[in-house]
């Protein structure tokens, strides 16, 4: 069989940091990037005695995420222990929620979620590698900065079904969390890390097949990669007749080798039981009111709204899942409401090529003009063409388009009577394509619009071009 | 006998407290009085005795004026080593100082000393610490009780006027009673356990062990409080009043049949008798009441505590304090398990195995869910026995302190000691042990239980009944 | 009740290390303890609810407020083992 004779079942566990001052169970502030162990105290370093107080704020964040994205809030719900040794556990165990989570359920694009609650970070653990070798093995460090910053953890359900889908989605759910102000949402930081549940079934085959995990993919790139990468061994080894082992697995970008991380004997017991030191978290209904009211106008449903303007499907999404790229659409549009469609069409097509890789404050068109400049383009003062041109000047550095038109003598050109003779010109020196257009055969149309075009300096509009062409052969 | 001796064996924290107001007695040479006889301590009460008086003691102004206090080694204090009884601790010197003790010292008490105790609470003798046994200023070959050994070793032997023990199935009231004092296990929830090492979460509380119900009550009124740092404290509803008590007229005491039977050693029932017909005496009535689920309960407790400890003590892993132990191939899984093999003690390898059992995969809910479920039956009893009685009384311990070594090799005879001070434990209700006789020439403890919060109750109760019974505490002072 | 075999596992999970002829001793301890725990299976809990914390407590939440951390000097002071980088420990892959 090949790998289209099979589907493939992806679920979802993404950890997002939240923004909060300090960390899920004590006063330290989070940070990125300070020096090592500068923000412990005796309750994230776990010292004897100590006992953690959750942080309102993360609490606060997790209902606005769970609301944003449809769950079940829970009335009352329970911090467990979960139970493992690592040297970037300081306590011997993650506080975090098990059966009763702050968020259960609810969807975003299509994909189900099981649900989101809340738990705190690990530390970093740094691996000395050659510095430093103690006893015969590598030594690593451990720096407790980041242990105990507080994590939302979104797990989906299985309704994911391929890799494009799977970063695609992704990249909704962090632009939703980016708009909620709840997250950072930076993979490169590692304020969103996302783990993959990956299983193949041939198709028509109703249970599940065997899943693997596949852990922290640091990118989109990488993880649609690396998702692509396991479906493909995954397929292999049915193929081949084998049976795939659930494990948890890592992929390197650079060799896109998938290696296990854990041998089987090492099979997790967890041992999750309540958090004595803790008592459940009560969610009331002021709280929850505290949350709705911040909660801004979500990409999902940003997008809906410029659909309903006119916007392209295609532009909306673009522009609502950039939002600073939706933001200066409806500035734009607060200026002159009358051309949504052409406004959106200009900043998601011509603008966003000019800003490449940068960002949408690298553009000094100034306030406005961009849905002048889609005025004039409408109001066929400009060609579509001269438009582009217009972008340039206002794109690398600003001024008013219509002088910009007038300066670079971009006005469009009328019609048939100015641009009959450059035609008449252009069929005469083509006599070839002329011939090839009487017949009927527009293809080499090209010829004429880029003669006149080249004539006109782009003044021409090429339907117009088109137009003048098809009464001048009589067609 | 020198003058300060006879006031550290005739006077009261309370009464020390009065005299250094009213300037009859120097609170610098009493320190430095309690700190030479802590130093010179043969019981091995101490794990650390202060080197010399504070440069400056609290003011005989605030409410405790400066007097010492010896504390159990379970209680983080900064800079000063604390070892829970455990070898893996060896040398620990925390950065911050637990809750109760700072509310004590912010009250005017001053610590002297830091005491013995089975490691990390776990036992009933004193015999589980690193740091060697302890012994009963009574009889030094016997135990002192446990696990706040070393505190009430401490106190009966005149070296500190009182002390600040835990309890978490009896580890205040047990020692107590064993070496003649006075133990109070406050409400859950009534001291803040910040600070204080973890044993068992949701049973741990500390307390005051005295001479007098009314020190203890002293103690407690400046121990207690809801605090921001833990959030399962939730402090008492009322202050702590001076117990004043002298009649017993209209209170009616449960005696539970379950915990007053068979297994009560023969002097320890005797003196038990003796103190019922003393609170009858005073006007209280007597009724035999019924704690159908009390025999459940030790079997409850030894799920929950040795769970919770399991969990609690998985910190304990030789990355961030403590002694670590390497294995020869300096594996990150040889430096766990070796630090952890020569770290802990028999009882506290016993404990951590008992609890991660009962709580791994397919045993979670035949054990810890079973046994939540049976507090909540044990509570509901509680709850029962309070309608129609005030308090409950019962012997504290089955039997008197026994000799050092005679149940070591038999963990589960250990473990029965506990049960009459468990069940109180388990509903997170306040229980005191005050002595109330003797038999075989040791001390006998009577422990007497009030509902959730009824602390000043349970005081002037224990107060009317110790005026009658007329136990000298002070008898182990040499 | 418990044999050699469970008592390794549990070991393991508990990052002990057992000496050969403490594991032996550990089964006979762990079973008779759990051969006295057994009774409370015998009990009626239909419909028990379990009690966590038996005085009730009100969940209480922290503000998001900043407190000052331990100067790094002090959270490295009680390490074994440390350096300015942080806690060293065995690789956890070698
Ligand atoms: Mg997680
Ligand atoms: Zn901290």
């Amino acid at each position: 069989m090949s790998a289209a004779d099979y589907e493939v079942t992806i679920g979802l566990e993404i950890h997002v940091q939240l923004a909060t001052r300090t960390k899920m169970f004590c006063g330290c502030e989070t940070s990125f990037g300070d020096d090592p162990n500068t923000h412990t105290c005796p309750r994230c370093l776990g010292l004897p005695g100590s006992l953690p107080l959750p942080n309102a704020k993360a609490v606060h964040f997790g209902l606005m995420m769970g609301l944003a994205l449809g769950s079940k809030i829970a009335p009352r719900s329970i911090f467990h222990r979960k139970n493992y040794f690592y040297p970037d556990l300081p306590k011997g165990y993650q506080i975090s929620q098990f059966d009763e989570p702050l968020c259960d359920g609810g969807e975003l694009g299509g994909v189900r979620l099981n649900r989101v609650h809340l738990e705190e970070d690990a530390a970093k653990l740094n691996h000395a590698g050659g510095t430093g070798r103690i006893q015969g093995s590598d030594a690593s460090v451990v720096d407790f900065n980041r242990g105990g910053t507080p994590l939302a953890e979104i797990v989906t359900e299985p309704d994911i079904t391929s890799a494009e889908q799977a970063s695609e989605w992704l990249r909704l759910l962090r632009v939703t969390i980016r708009q909620l102000g709840v997250s950072d949402v930076n993979m490169e930081e590692g304020s969103l890390r996302c783990d993959a549940n990956i299983s193949i079934r041939p198709k028509g085959q109703a249970e599940l097949g065997t899943k693997t995990e596949l852990k922290n993919m640091n990118s989109f790139r990488f993880i649609e990669r690396g998702i692509k990468a396991e479906v493909a061994r995954q397929v292999a080894i049915v193929d081949g007749g084998g049976q795939v082992t659930g494990e948890t697995l890592h992929f390197d970008p650079r060799t896109e080798a998938i290696t296990s991380m854990r041998s089987k004997e090492e099979a997790h017991d967890y041992r999750y039981f309540p958090e004595p030191d803790l008592v459940p978290v009560v969610i009331t209904p002021d709280m929850i009111e505290a949350a709705k009211a911040e909660l801004p106008e979500l990409p999902l449903q940003r997008e809906d709204r410029f659909i309903a303007l006119g916007v392209e499907p295609g532009a909306a999404r673009t522009l609502s899942w950039r939002p600073e790229l939706g933001d200066l659409f409806e500035a734009e549009l607060a200026t002159d409401g009358s051309q949504p469609k052409a406004l959106a069409a200009l900043i998601t097509n011509e603008l966003l090529k000019r800003i490449g890789d940068g960002e949408v404050t690298d553009s000094k068109a100034a306030p406005g003009s961009l849905a002048q400049l889609v005025a004039l383009t409408a109001a066929g003062t400009v060609s579509s063409s001269g438009a582009r041109t217009v972008l340039d000047t206002l794109f690398a550095s600003g001024g008013d388009p219509a002088a910009i038109v007038e300066a670079e003598g971009l006005t469009a050109m009328g019609g048939g009577d100015e641009l009959t003779p450059i035609i008449q010109a252009a069929l005469d020196a083509n006599p070839d394509v002329a011939e090839k257009l009487r017949t009927g055969d527009m293809k080499p149309i090209g010829v004429i619009v880029g003669f006149v075009m080249k004539e006109t300096k782009g003044r021409a509009d090429g339907k117009e071009v088109t137009k003048v062409t098809r009464q001048l052969l009589g067609l | 006998m020198s003058d300060l001796t006879s006031i550290i064996r005739e006077q009261s924290a309370t009464e020390q407290i009065a005299a250094i107001k009213s300037g009859a007695l120097d609170a610098r040479e009493l320190f430095e009085a309690y700190r030479s006889r802590a130093a010179a301590d043969t019981f091995n009460a101490f794990t650390w005795v202060a080197d010399e008086a504070p440069a400056a003691l609290p003011a005989a102004d605030t409410p405790l004026a400066g007097l010492p206090v010896a504390v159990k080694d379970l209680f983080s204090t900064e800079g000063v080593p604390t070892q829970a009884g455990s070898k893996l601790l060896e040398g620990y010197r925390p950065p911050y100082t637990s809750t109760a003790v700072a509310k004590l010292e912010a009250a005017g008490a001053s610590m002297h000393g830091k005491t013995n105790q089975d490691e990390f609470a776990m036992g009933s003798s004193n015999e589980n610490s690193a740091f060697g046994p302890c012994q009963n200023p009574w009889d030094p070959e016997r135990i002192p009780g446990g696990s706040s050994g070393g505190s009430a070793a401490a106190v009966a032997a005149g070296h500190a006027p009182w002390a600040l023990g835990t309890d978490t199935g009896g580890s205040i009231r047990q020692p107590a009673a064993m070496c003649g004092l006075v133990g109070l296990k406050p409400t859950y929830g009534a001291v803040s356990r910040y600070g204080m090492i973890a044993f068992a979460s949701s049973l741990d509380q500390a307390g005051p062990i005295t001479r007098t119900v009314a020190d203890a009550a002293l103690m407690l009124e400046h121990l207690h409080g809801a605090d921001s740092r833990d959030m399962t404290s939730v402090g008492l509803r009322e202050p702590i009043a001076v117990p004043s008590r002298e009649s017993l007229e209209g209170l009616v005491i449960g005696v539970p049949a379950e915990l007053t039977g068979e297994g009560v050693e023969e002097g320890v029932a005797a003196a038990f008798q003796v103190a019922l017909a003393e609170a009858e005496a005073l006007g209280a009535s007597l009724e035999t009441i019924h704690l159908p689920h009390a025999e459940a309960a030790l079997s409850a407790y030894y799920v929950l505590a040795p769970a919770e400890a399991s969990s609690n003590l998985s910190r304990f892993d030789g990355v961030r304090y403590g002694n670590r132990v390497e294995d020869a191939d300096g594996t990150l899984l040889g430096m766990y398990t070796r630090t952890r093999h020569d770290g802990f003690g028999p009882e506290v390898k016993r404990r951590i195995m008992l609890g991660t059992y009962a709580l791994s995969a397919g045993y979670y809910d035949a054990y810890y869910g079973t046994a939540q479920r049976v507090r909540t039956k044990i509570a509901g009893d509680f709850t029962e026995a309070f309608k129609k009685v005030d308090v409950i009384a019962t012997p504290t311990s089955p039997t008197v302190a026994w000799k050092l070594g005679e149940k070591s090799s038999d963990p589960l005879a250990m473990y029965l000691s506990d049960i009459c001070t468990i069940p109180m434990s388990l509903a997170g209700i306040p229980g005191i042990s005050i002595p109330c006789g003797t038999s075989q020439g040791m001390p006998v403890g009577l422990q007497l239980a009030a509902p959730a919060f009824g602390e000043n109750l349970l005081l002037g109760v224990a107060h009317a009944l110790e005026r009658t019974l007329g136990f000298d505490t002070g008898g182990a002072i040499r | 009740m418990i044999d050699a075999k469970q008592v390794l596992h549990v070991a393991r999970l508990s990052r002990l290390e057992l000496e050969p002829g403490e594991v032996e001793q550990m089964a006979t301890e762990l079973s008779s303890i759990l051969g006295h725990i057994e009774q409370i299976s015998k009990l009626d809990l239909d419909g028990v609810e379990p009690t966590m914390h038996v005085v009730p407590i009100d969940g209480g939440l922290r503000d998001d407020e900043p407190e000052p951390s331990l100067p790094i000097e002090v959270a490295l002071s009680q390490a074994p083992k440390a350096n300015a980088e942080g806690f060293i420990v065995p690789s956890p892959q070698a």
